[in-house]
C-alpha cells in the first residue's frame, strides 16, 4: 500500500470532503498562501479560492464563533487554531457556545462544526505552545475529542468528524505530521469510540494515544526482547471512548498502564484509570499504573522539556514494575 | 426615507405590545416565584426589537442576548413556545433545557438568546460567512448592549466582518446601565457608535424610544449588507425600565432619571401617540390590539401552566451520542 504523511493524509481527507459537501470550508489563521503552520492545508487555497479558505486575522474567538455561527446556519466549518495552547482564548465561545447549544436549546439548533488544533512537546517551544490540553474539552459535555496518532487514522477520523453533527475538538500532535503510515487510494472513514488495537499481546495492556502510542510501541518491542508481551491500545477518540475495548483487553492481561503526555493531575489517564477500577477490578491483577506528563509547565530547555514527559524507558519501566 | 406600508405599523404596534404585555406578565410571574433562573424583562426597549425585525425577511437571521425576549417575540415567536419555556415545560422551546436566557429556533432563523454577555458577537461572523457564501442575499442582525460593547469579542468581530465583508448589522442596544455599570462610565467615547469608524464601516447614533428612527435606519443598513458592502454598527440609545432583574431595585440611578424615560421616552406610548396621528389606527382600534394580545398572553400562561414537565427518562437524548 502507498505511504504518504500524516499532514498529507489531513489534506486528502479536507480534499474529499470539500469535494463531496459544497458548504465545508476551512478557517484558520494562515491557512490561505501559507498552508497552515504545518502546511497541512498546502495549495488548498488555489484550489477552492478564498470563499472556501478562510485566511482570518488572528482572532481566535471570531475563528472559533464564525464556524459556530456558520455551523448553524447550515454550513460544515473546519477551524483551525494553530495550538492547542490558543483555544484557552476561544474558550467561551468553545465550551459556553459549541459544546452547549444543541442541548440548552432542546436540540432546536445543532453544531456540525471541527476545532483541528495540535498540541505536544518536542520542538523546544516552551510552556505556551506545548501543552497537551485534552483533559480541559474531555471535561465538557457536549464535545467530541478525537486525538489521531497514524496517517490512517487522521485521514478517516477527520473525515468522519466533518460529517458529524456536533461540535468536535481534533487535536494533532506537531511531531507528528512528518510521520509516513499506509493509507489506502479508496475512499474510508473511521467511526468514533472504535478503539483501535495497535499491537496484540498477552501480559500487560498499554493504552496510549497520540504521539504516546509511537512511544507505546517502541517500549512493547523493547519488552518482546525480554519475553514480555504487551497489547497496545489507542483509543483514537476520547470522546467517545472505546472502554470496552480497553475492558476486554484487561480481562485478558489483568494489568494496565495508561500512558499521557499531559500532565497527569486531572488527566484523562487518571478517568480511565478510574472507570476500569469501577468496571473491571474483578480482573485486575496489579493496581494500574498510569505514566504521565509531570505536573509541570513545560520548560524550554531541550533536557528539561524531555524530562517533563514520559519516554519508552520510562514506559519499559513501568510495565517491568506491573508484573 | 420610503413609506412605510400601513401593515408593517400595524405589525410593529403588534410587536411592541406584545412584548410589554408578555413582559409585565412574567415580571409578576417571577415575583410570585412561578419560575426560577433568571429573568431580564426587554420592557421600555421594545422599539428596537419590533423596529429591527420589521426591516428583515423571515430567511434573515436574529441573534440575541441574555435580555432577549423582545427579539424573539419581533421575529414571530410562539408566546406559548416561550412561557412553557419559562415554566421549564417539555412544550417550550427548549424542552425546558434553556429558559429565558437560551430560547432558540430553526425554523424562525432566531440563533438563540446567550447567557454569556458578548457570546453571540462572534457567532455573528458565522451567520455573515453562511449568508455570504449562499449568496441568497441573506443578513444577520446581531444584537447586544452597552455591556457587551466593551468586551474583547466585540472588535474581533467588527473588524473580521468588516474585512470579509460580511452581511451583519450590530445593534447595540446602550440601555445606559450593564448590570449597575453605566455606559457612560465604561464606554471611553461614550457613543459605542463611534467606534464604527475604526472598522471604516457606516456607524448609526439612534433614539431608540423611536420605532420608525429605527427601522428606517436598520433597513439601510440591511440594504447596504445586502448590496455586499458589508457590516454596519447601529447604537440605539435606550433605557430598561426595570432593573438588571426584577428584584433589582437599581439604587445605581436615581428616581428623576427613570421617571424621566418612563415619561418622556415610552416606546409603546410614543408609536401609539405616531399611529393615532397619522391615523394609521384609532385610539379604538388599538385598545382593540391590546386586549386581543392580552387574551393571547394569558393564553399563553394556561398553555404554559398545564404542559407537562420534561420527562426524567428522555433528558439524556441530546447529549447521549457525545
Amino acid at each position: 500500500m502507498r505511504q504518504i504523511e500524516y499532514r498529507e493524509a489531513i489534506r486528502e481527507a479536507c480534499i474529499e470532503e470539500m469535494d463531496r459537501d459544497p458548504g465545508v470550508f476551512l478557517i484558520g489563521e494562515d491557512i490561505g498562501v501559507y498552508g497552515g503552520a504545518f502546511r497541512a492545508y498546502k495549495g488548498l487555497l488555489d484550489k477552492y479560492g478564498p470563499e472556501r479558505v478562510v485566511n482570518t486575522p488572528i482572532s481566535e474567538i471570531g475563528i472559533v464563533g464564525a464556524a459556530i455561527g456558520a455551523a448553524l446556519t447550515g454550513q460544515k466549518p473546519v477551524a483551525e487554531i494553530m495550538f492547542v495552547d490558543f483555544t484557552t482564548l476561544a474558550m467561551d465561545q468553545i465550551v459556553n457556545q459549541a459544546a452547549k447549544i444543541r442541548y440548552m436549546t432542546g436540540d432546536s439548533l445543532n453544531v456540525p462544526m471541527v476545532l483541528r488544533t495540535q498540541g505536544g512537546t518536542g520542538r523546544g517551544v516552551a510552556a505556551q505552545h506545548s501543552q497537551s490540553l485534552e483533559a480541559w474539552f474531555y471535561h465538557i459535555p457536549g464535545l467530541k475529542v478525537v486525538m489521531p496518532a497514524t496517517p490512517y487514522d487522521v485521514k478517516g477520523l477527520l473525515k468522519t468528524a466533518i460529517r458529524d453533527d456536533n461540535p468536535v475538538i481534533f487535536i494533532e500532535h506537531k511531531m507528528i505530521y512528518l510521520l509516513k503510515g499506509e493509507v489506502p487510494e479508496e475512499e474510508y472513514t473511521i467511526p468514533f469510540g472504535e478503539a483501535d488495537i495497535k499491537r496484540e499481546g498477552k501480559d500487560v495492556t498499554i493504552v496510549a494515544y497520540s504521539n504516546m502510542l509511537f512511544k507505546s510501541l517502541a517500549a512493547a518491542e523493547e519488552l518482546e526482547k525480554d519475553s514480555i508481551s504487551c497489547e497496545v491500545i489507542d483509543p483514537r477518540t476520547l470522546v467517545p471512548l472505546d472502554l470496552d475495548a480497553i475492558i476486554d483487553s484487561v480481562k485478558k492481561t489483568g494489568k494496565l498502564l495508561l500512558v499521557t503526555e499531559a500532565c497527569e493531575r486531572g488527566s484523562v489517564a487518571s478517568d480511565i484509570s478510574a472507570k476500569v477500577t469501577e468496571n473491571a477490578f474483578d480482573w485486575l491483577d496489579a493496581p494500574i499504573k498510569i505514566v504521565a506528563g509531570l505536573n509541570t509547565p513545560i520548560p524550554y530547555n531541550s533536557t528539561l522539556e524531555q524530562a517533563s514527559v514520559p519516554h519508552t524507558t520510562d514506559i519499559v519501566k513501568a510495565v517491568k514494575e506491573l508484573l | 426615507m420610503p413609506k412605510i406600508s400601513k401593515e408593517k405599523k400595524i405589525k410593529m404596534l403588534r410587536d411592541l405590545i406584545a412584548i410589554r404585555r408578555f413582559e409585565e406578565k412574567t415580571i409578576k410571574m417571577y415575583q410570585a416565584g412561578e419560575f426560577g433562573g433568571y429573568l431580564h424583562p426587554y420592557v421600555g426597549q421594545e422599539a428596537i426589537a419590533a423596529g429591527a425585525c420589521a426591516a428583515i425577511e423571515p430567511e434573515d437571521y436574529i441573534i440575541s442576548t441574555h435580555r432577549g425576549h423582545g427579539h424573539c417575540i419581533a421575529k414571530g415567536a410562539d408566546l406559548n413556545k416561550m412561557m412553557a419555556e419559562l415554566l421549564g415545560k417539555v412544550t417550550g422551546y427548549c424542552k425546558g433545557r434553556g429558559g429565558s436566557m437560551h430560547i432558540a429556533d430553526t425554523e424562525l432563523k432566531m440563533l438563540g438568546a446567550n447567557g454569556i454577555v458578548g457570546g453571540g458577537i462572534p457567532i455573528a461572523i458565522g451567520a455573515g460567512f453562511s449568508c455570504k457564501m449562499r449568496k441568497k442575499g441573506e443578513v444577520t442582525l446581531c444584537f447586544f448592549g452597552d455591556g457587551a460593547a466593551n468586551n474583547g469579542v466585540f472588535h474581533e468581530a467588527l473588524n473580521m466582518t468588516a474585512i470579509f465583508k460580511l452581511p451583519v448589522i450590530f445593534i447595540c442596544e446602550n440601555n445606559l446601565y450593564a448590570i449597575s455599570m453605566c455606559s457612560l462610565d465604561s464606554v471611553a467615547c461614550e457613543d459605542v457608535g463611534k467606534r464604527s469608524c475604526a472598522y471604516d464601516i457606516p456607524g448609526h447614533i439612534i433614539e431608540g424610544s423611536d420605532t420608525i428612527e429605527v427601522y428606517n435606519t436598520v433597513k439601510k443598513a440591511v440594504k447596504h449588507a445586502r448590496d455586499g458592502k458589508g457590516p454596519s454598527l447601529i447604537e440605539a440609545k435606550t433605557y430598561r425600565f426595570y432593573g438588571h432583574h426584577p428584584n433589582d431595585p437599581a439604587e445605581y440611578r436615581t428616581k428623576e432619571e427613570s421617571d424621566f424615560y418612563k415619561k418622556e421616552k415610552d416606546p409603546v406610548v410614543l408609536f401609539k401617540d405616531t399611529l393615532v396621528k397619522d391615523k394609521t389606527m384609532t385610539k379604538k382600534d388599538i385598545e382593540k390590539m391590546e386586549a386581543d394580545i392580552q387574551k393571547e398572553v394569558e393564553k399563553s400562561y394556561d398553555f404554559a401552566v398545564s404542559s407537562p414537565e420534561p420527562d426524567l427518562e428522555g433528558f439524556l437524548e441530546e447529549v447521549k451520542a457525545i
